[in-house]
């Protein structure tokens, strides 16, 4: 545990010294929502209609922004090497940094979301929903995103290969994730949304350590 | 009676066979200076030492046993540092190699041994700055001071002298010297002079795929 707790601190640590990070994703998150009521007009049924959907899809791009650097900066400064031959198994260490990733991008999604949902006019029987959904969905992306930055160290443009690799896989949190949303707006029972989105993050939690350790130890070679 | 040694190593990079048929052992106390032009596979033995690369043919083995029966076992038995400083540039000489000394199991609070690294190299002054702000050879003696955060009986250094100047070669000699009195082991790539008590050398271009080759013939 000592392994995981020190790259945590660590992680966190970087992420409040260097600031930006977490800082251009909420905006980036903002100003893609923003742009849907520009885009689309005014209209307040159309824009509580698509709400859910908008605010789902924006969070899984702004997520992706920062996926590539997840595991770049200590690839290019030789930290990733020693972390592989560090006594501490590869797969804490990928599941440390994974957890630093979400609590810098996925949490301040969440934490945004209901001011986004306001300003898109969903009902106020969503919000809870909203973010009760991206809260069990959001790691799950950090899961399934890791194993890509882990695939992508090493290429040219990896972070363009990262978005193919890593967006279709997305989708199933995205489906399960609105439809719960738009279950809870229509008065609709919503367990069963629920319990495919946990079913997904256990089965991502389960897997994407293996996969991701896996792929960095290729990228070593 | 601890030992550390490869037998009939190949090394593969790319399409390209590195070296072959290379064998070395080492006991404890005892050092081994990999020598050879450029490409000739220094880094990448070091690399296979230190399990980041899988030999193409060969074994490498601690006590007789192969280091790839428990990985995570043989991480903890030495020191590699490699070219890149592996230290981030906006955190503290200190709170870099804290992290260091986590990692490796080092108590959360014990920072004595942080400091003692940080005299031995003589570089106690810089412990609160930002490694951003530091030179080439300062960068270079905060990586190295990671040798002193826990003890590891095996250590690998890919050309340690790289922008050291002759004070801190000087120390370098020291520490190697103390640590194979200890007991500990010492691998290490260099172009310039380390000086040490009869070290043992390897001459990596005798193991050149090429050369193999017309042995062959």
């Amino acid at each position: 545990m000592h392994g995981f707790s020190a790259l945590l601190a660590r992680d966190l640590r970087l992420a409040i010294r260097q600031g930006m990070d977490s800082g251009m994703v909420v905006m980036f998150f903002v100003i893609a929502v923003t742009l849907f009521p520009l885009g689309i007009g005014p209209e307040p049924n159309i824009l509580a209609r698509i709400s859910p959907g908008v605010i789902w899809v924006a969070a899984l791009l702004s997520s992706m922004l920062s996926l590539e650097r997840l595991f770049l900066n200590d690839f290019e400064d030789g930290s990733l090497e020693l972390i592989v031959i560090s006594p501490v198994v590869l797969e804490i260490s990928v599941l440390a940094k994974v957890t630093a990733h979400w609590l810098t991008t996925g949490l301040p999604l969440i934490v945004v979301s209901p001011v986004l949902a306001i300003f898109l006019n969903l009902e106020s029987s969503g919000f809870a929903i909203l973010v009760a959904s991206l809260a069990l969905g959001t790691p799950t992306l950090s899961l399934i995103g890791g194993v890509g930055a882990a695939l992508v160290l090493g290429a040219r443009r990896g972070g363009v290969l990262l978005s193919l690799l890593i967006l279709p896989l997305f989708i199933p949190v995205l489906i399960f994730g609105v439809s719960a949303v738009d279950a809870a707006v229509g008065g609709y029972p919503l367990q069963s949304q629920f319990m495919v989105l946990a079913g997904l993050f256990v089965l991502a939690l389960a897997l994407c350590p293996w996969a991701t350790a896996a792929a960095i130890r290729q990228a070593m070679a | 009676m601890k030992n550390f040694s490869g037998k009939n190593l190949a090394c593969i990079r790319g399409e390209r066979g590195v070296f072959d048929n290379l064998s070395f052992a080492l006991e404890p106390g005892e050092m081994l200076i990999l020598s050879g032009p450029n490409g000739s596979g220094k880094s990448s033995l070091l690399r296979l030492m230190a399990g980041l690369l899988m030999p193409a043919k060969g074994a490498l083995e601690w006590n007789s046993i192969n280091i790839y029966e428990d990985p995570e076992n043989h991480y903890s038995r030495f020191h590699y540092i490699g070219h890149p400083a592996a230290l981030k540039p906006t955190l503290s000489v200190v709170e870099n190699l804290k992290f260091w000394a986590n990692i490796r199991g080092v108590p959360k609070r014990d920072g004595e041994q942080i400091a003692n690294g940080l005299a031995a190299w003589g570089i106690s002054g810089l412990a609160n700055i930002p490694v951003q702000h530091l030179s080439a050879g300062q960068t270079k003696r905060v990586a190295l001071a990671r040798l002193l955060i826990t003890f590891a009986p095996l250590w690998l250094l890919d050309e340690p002298a790289t922008s050291l100047d002759t004070q801190a070669v000087a120390v370098l000699e020291n520490l190697i010297a103390h640590h194979r009195q200890a007991g500990g082991m010492v691998v290490l790539s260099t172009h310039s002079d380390i000086k040490a008590e009869n070290p043992a050398e390897l001459d990596l271009s005798r193991f050149s795929s090429a050369a193999n080759l017309a042995e062959a013939l």
